[in-house]
């Protein structure tokens, strides 16, 4: 039987909006505080800190997960995108809209929002508006009432059309 | 918030994850599949696990087929696949309707069917699910595999008959014939929540009367219920207004709900008699 108590560290390696990390990390450590705390990029928040808000969402090899809810052991290996990826040598088109549109008025939901959205109009380049509340219904804003949000997500769908 | 420190081991294959699993004393190791409720209750501090197997590496887990007249459902299939399937619509129906009402959308990509099976939350939508379908479990330990019928699996709330050094691999569901159907029907305050109450149907019929009814409750007891009372009244009638209605009172009745705040007892019992009625009335639709 296993009697010592002091955990184990890991040696991870991850890569992050196109960067390889390696680190060493205890088991416990959250997603979002490797990437707040170790790696600086805050554009990741902490919003309920118990799955229900969306603020934390980052994607993990394309796939949106709450970050606050994951191991950071858990992305040994894998590819991590923060909202800090998102833009190139430009904004992202998503990142227009949301300015454009009024998409956010305190933005601690946004980074998250425009992560899910990314994704979705990777899916379905030309999403009905129900099918844009659906795939943002996991995350939360309370200042905007979702309208401006959705005008964003919309704005971004047409003009990312548009240059394709 | 932090959970509690743990050690954590990510092995490639079963034999692997089983063995380490041998290696804590009984209850000491959780295996880590979505990690969509044992991460919270973690970080709650309602649980501190002195190590965590993530299967998440493992391969083999992720089967979602019709084999051998019976469907599979892999420790590693997460509730976003079922929720795209095309296998799990008419006589799978319960399932791909549940899918979809599973928490929200992020969590629909990590969580896993099997994973809330093995943490019998008693708010737990999928255990209700596979109530009304009589699924089975599959469980692997070192020593071997055992099938568990769900109506065994669940012992109370967050309580199993599994065993500390058992994995669940997969869930398999007896393919009910090509005239069978089914729903799942959930009453929620909004995205996310748990059920304040929810009814899964589903019905094998067999010319024109209901040869094998499954009705099972969510949210109203301290765990998922088969009301076994409503589906004895269905059987060998159709489905028409009086058999309806009375397999609804009966499912009403064998709910246990406590008045909290989702709603009232009487609501909630309510609400389970209305979302019975209506699962079975949407059954009758799709198959007259």
């Amino acid at each position: 039987m296993i009697t010592e108590t002091k955990p184990t560290t890991h040696e991870i390696t991850v890569t992050v909006n196109g960067a390889e990390h390696s680190l060493e990390v205890e088991p416990r450590l959250l997603l979002v505080h490797l990437l707040r705390e170790k790696l600086g990029l805050t554009g990741t928040h902490v919003g309920c800190d118990t799955t229900s808000c969306g603020a934390c969402t980052v994607l993990v090899d394309g796939i949106p997960i709450k970050s606050c809810t994951h191991f950071a052991v858990q992305v040994d290996g894998r590819e991590v995108k923060t909202v800090e990826g998102l833009k190139g040598a430009e904004l992202h088109p998503i990142q227009v809209g949301f300015k454009e549109e009024h998409g956010l008025q305190c933005g601690f939901c946004t980074p998250g929002m425009m992560l899910v959205t990314s994704v979705l109009l990777e899916e379905n380049p030309d999403p009905t508006e129900e099918e844009i509340r659906w795939a943002l219904s996991g995350n939360i804003c309370r200042c905007t009432g979702y309208q401006n949000i959705v005008k964003a997500v919309q704005w971004a769908a047409k003009n990312m059309r548009e240059s394709a | 918030m932090y959970p509690a420190s743990f050690d954590y081991f990510a092995p490639t294959t079963l034999d692997e994850a089983l063995e380490i699993l041998g290696r804590y004393d009984e209850g000491e190791a959780k295996v880590l599949a979505g990690g969509m409720s044992l991460i919270p209750v973690m970080k709650l501090r309602f649980a501190a696990p002195r190590a965590l197997v993530d299967i998440n590496r493992i391969g083999g887990l992720e089967t979602l087929a019709e084999e051998g007249g019976q469907l599979r459902i892999g420790a590693l299939v997460r509730h976003k696949t079922c929720e795209q399937s095309d296998l799990l619509k008419g006589k799978y129906g319960a399932l791909g309707d549940a899918a979809p009402q599973i928490s929200d959308p992020i969590v629909r990509n990590l969580g896993t069917v099997v994973g809330s099976l093995a943490h019998a939350d008693p708010q737990g939508d999928w255990a209700s699910v596979m109530l009304a379908v009589r699924a089975e479990v599959v469980a692997r330990a070192n020593g071997g595999e055992r099938t568990i019928p769900i109506d065994e699996l669940l012992q109370g709330p967050f309580t199993t008959s599994l065993e500390p050094n058992e994995i669940v691999t997969e869930v398999r569901v007896p393919d009910p014939g090509a005239r069978a159907g089914g729903t799942y029907l959930k009453l929620e305050r909004k995205v996310g929540d748990f059920a304040t109450a929810g009814v899964a149907v589903h019905v094998s019929m067999s010319n024109g009367t209901v040869e094998r009814a499954g009705i099972a409750l969510t949210g109203v007891g301290p765990t998922n219920i088969r009301a076994e009372a409503a589906e004895q009244a269905l059987a060998g009638q159709a489905l028409d207004d009086a058999p309806i209605d009375a397999a609804s009172r009966l499912a009403a009745e064998a709910a246990q709900p406590r008045t909290d705040v989702r709603g009232t007892e009487e609501y909630k019992r309510n609400a389970i008699r209305v979302l019975t009625a209506r699962g079975l009335r949407k059954v009758k639709e799709e198959h007259s």
